[in-house]
């Protein structure tokens, strides 16, 4: 199912220090196309700031990274251009409407006029939110603020997205419609890396690792890691490495 | 470039509709502008003056007389004795008091000399010193009145009397609204500019939407130009209309050329928003940067000459005022709206406020950092 040549991700002993605590120790990994990549761990765990340096918001201490062929350390605008994030926090513009923060956004990322006209209807379609389209994006419910806020990730096409826990706090209805989407961009050959505290979600993604006191303590496919901890689910396999957590809040 | 397009729009929108931001930017100046002049005057009246007058001449009562006629003081009474008067003072009810001996108007006659005593409360500094001061002109001029009755000179005096005339250039009537009209646009400008810009970035870094950006390929210099245009337009809108209530409410019209201001108030501008800008890269919180902006302005404002005079700073403080835009701003204001100058006489305050522009929004693109 997965090609070994095409990589978009990868990463090599990658550090982030803060003084003396080391947020994130010496994670190597890599992610193939399309693939949808789960990054679990605990609170505290360090995967916010492994994320951040990977979409050349953060600057790693050491190791080696590419994304999408370009260097963490050197070209985080070509990085830039190539992925699209989703952070932990709202950071759509709750001033502006669901139509202008789509303008605004495809804008940034230099679509043409004519593709965000069409990019806005296919959006404003497939969300649901035609009715929606001239209301302030702060009076929306958190979940069609999330799907707005992943849709907006992936306007531009990007060859890889960074959601960090995309589903924190939305029902799981929403979470479900959210997955659709997750899933839809996939097909489309968008490399998912997603972060998640839920553990049905991490039964969907294609390979998952699991991130412990800032060292990536297992990376497998569901399956395996089931079988080598010998139990039925995930939420088990989260357990047995998670509790012993030193981190954490 | 159009990606600035679009860093624009949606910075207008943004601004547009909020409110509270709207009402700040438009009506705030305006009522500053209409009450604050009416409120910061540099002329001292009303003094409240207590007379202990021991002598009840003639002299005495023609003395007190031309006092309370010059206009600038208020006779609060009478006084037996100077400790009366002095509780006067304690309770703040007399700013001065002139106490004016027994045989004033004999010693003066006879002897050709007589001391008053003149007591000032200085806890009110300006009130103290200035109305010690017109007192003091208004007993010379009373001397210099006695004089001229009683000596019958000859022809000559046989002192030679230099009389000093000024002749008020600019602002023939002394008005201080002329004085301080502009200079106090000059303040709202630069507060309503350096603040909107400082809080704006600060604000999007709180609300976590930079990260957004932040992730973007967007050019670091056209991020800060899109957060620079809007607020120039801004702020040229709030000098116009402070022109406009200057035009109508004081009846200011530069006597300089329009161009030659707007010229200047450009590039400074710049220089403001850039100085905004730069403390927003600086700042994680909307209070920090409130505090920072806050201290800057007091340190531009109190050393920009508008309420003290810069040149009566000491050398230190002119080496500081050197380096303060609103200075700048302050003296071209007063340069093209009274005194008429042309835009080649301002140039060099245009020259060093152009190099602030450059290097403060040099520094802000620098210090903004999209990869931490």
């Amino acid at each position: 199912m997965m090609m070994q040549d095409d990589k978009v991700i990868v990463c090599e002993k990658l550090t982030k220090r803060f003084g003396d605590f080391i947020a994130t120790n010496e994670i190597s990994f890599e992610v193939h196309k399309g693939e949808i990549f789960g990054f679990l761990g605990a609170n505290g765990a360090g995967k916010t700031t492994a994320m951040r340096m990977l979409c050349g918001l953060s600057s790693p201490s050491s190791g080696k990274a590419t994304i999408a062929g370009y260097d963490v350390y050197t070209q985080t605008e070509q990085i830039k251009k190539n992925i699209g994030y989703m952070s932990q926090k709202f950071s759509l513009y709750e001033n502006l409407t669901v139509r202008e923060n789509i303008e605004f956004f495809g804008g940034i990322y230099g679509l043409s006029d004519q593709k965000i006209k069409s990019k806005t209807e296919e959006l404003l379609q497939v969300l649901g939110l035609k009715s929606e389209a001239n209301k302030l994006v702060a009076s929306l419910p958190l979940g069609w603020k999330q799907k707005l806020s992943f849709s907006v990730a992936v306007l531009h096409e990007p060859k890889i997205v960074f959601l960090d826990e995309p589903t924190g706090g939305v029902d799981p209805v929403t979470r479900r419609q959210f997955w659709d989407l997750i899933y839809e961009a996939s097909d489309r050959g968008i490399t998912v890396f997603v972060t998640t505290h839920y553990m049905d979600e991490a039964e969907y993604c294609n390979r998952i690792s699991i991130m412990v006191d800032g060292k990536m303590e297992v990376l497998d496919t569901p399956a395996n890691l089931k079988n080598r901890f010998h139990v039925r689910s995930m939420d088990e396999v989260f357990y047995q490495l998670a509790r012993g957590a030193k981190r954490g809040d | 470039m159009r990606t600035l397009r679009f860093l624009l729009r949606k910075e207008f929108r943004q601004i547009f509709r909020d409110k509270s931001i709207v009402a700040l930017i438009f009506f705030m100046p305006m009522v500053q502008l209409i009450l604050m002049p009416l409120a910061a005057d540099y002329e001292v009246r009303n003094i409240n003056l207590s007379v202990v007058d021991h002598d009840k001449s003639p002299y005495s009562q023609k003395l007190i007389a031309k006092i309370i006629a010059s206009g600038y003081f208020r006779l609060t009474g009478y006084n037996a004795s100077f400790k009366e008067a002095f509780g006067l003072i304690e309770s703040d009810k007399a700013d001065l008091i002139l106490e004016i001996p027994h045989n004033f108007e004999r010693n003066l006659i006879r002897e050709d000399h007589e001391k008053l005593f003149v007591a000032v409360n200085a806890i009110n500094g300006t009130k103290a010193s200035l109305g010690g001061s017109y007192l003091g002109s208004i007993i010379g001029d009373f001397n210099a009145d006695i004089r001229m009755q009683l000596v019958t000179t000859p022809r000559f005096s046989q002192f030679p009397v230099i009389e000093v005339v000024a002749s008020n250039w600019f602002n023939p009537l002394l008005n201080y609204k002329f004085f301080i009209v502009p200079g106090i646009l000059a303040i709202l400008v630069t507060m309503v500019g350096g603040f909107l810009t400082a809080l704006n970035i600060v604000r999007e870094k709180e609300i976590g939407t930079i990260e957004q950006i932040n992730v973007t390929p967007i050019k670091k210099h056209i991020f800060i130009l899109g957060k620079l245009i809007p607020f120039w337009v801004l702020a040229n809108v709030v000098f116009t209309i402070g022109l406009i209530v200057a035009r109508f409410v004081y009846g200011i019209v530069p006597e300089g050329s329009l161009l030659t201001l707007y010229a200047f108030i450009s590039v400074y501008l710049l220089a403001v928003l850039g100085f905004g800008l730069l403390i927003s890269t600086f700042c994680d919180t909307q209070q920090q940067a409130m505090f920072i902006m806050f201290f800057f302005m007091m340190l531009f404002i109190l050393l920009g000459g508008l309420f003290t005079s810069i040149d009566s700073m000491p050398d230190w403080a002119k080496l500081i005022t050197r380096f303060n835009p609103v200075r700048y701003m302050i003296e071209v204001m007063r340069m093209v709206i009274l005194k008429g100058s042309s835009f080649n006489d301002i140039l060099p305050h245009l020259g060093i406020v152009g190099l602030m522009a450059v290097v403060l929004n040099g520094w802000a693109i620098l210090n903004y950092k999209k990869t931490n």
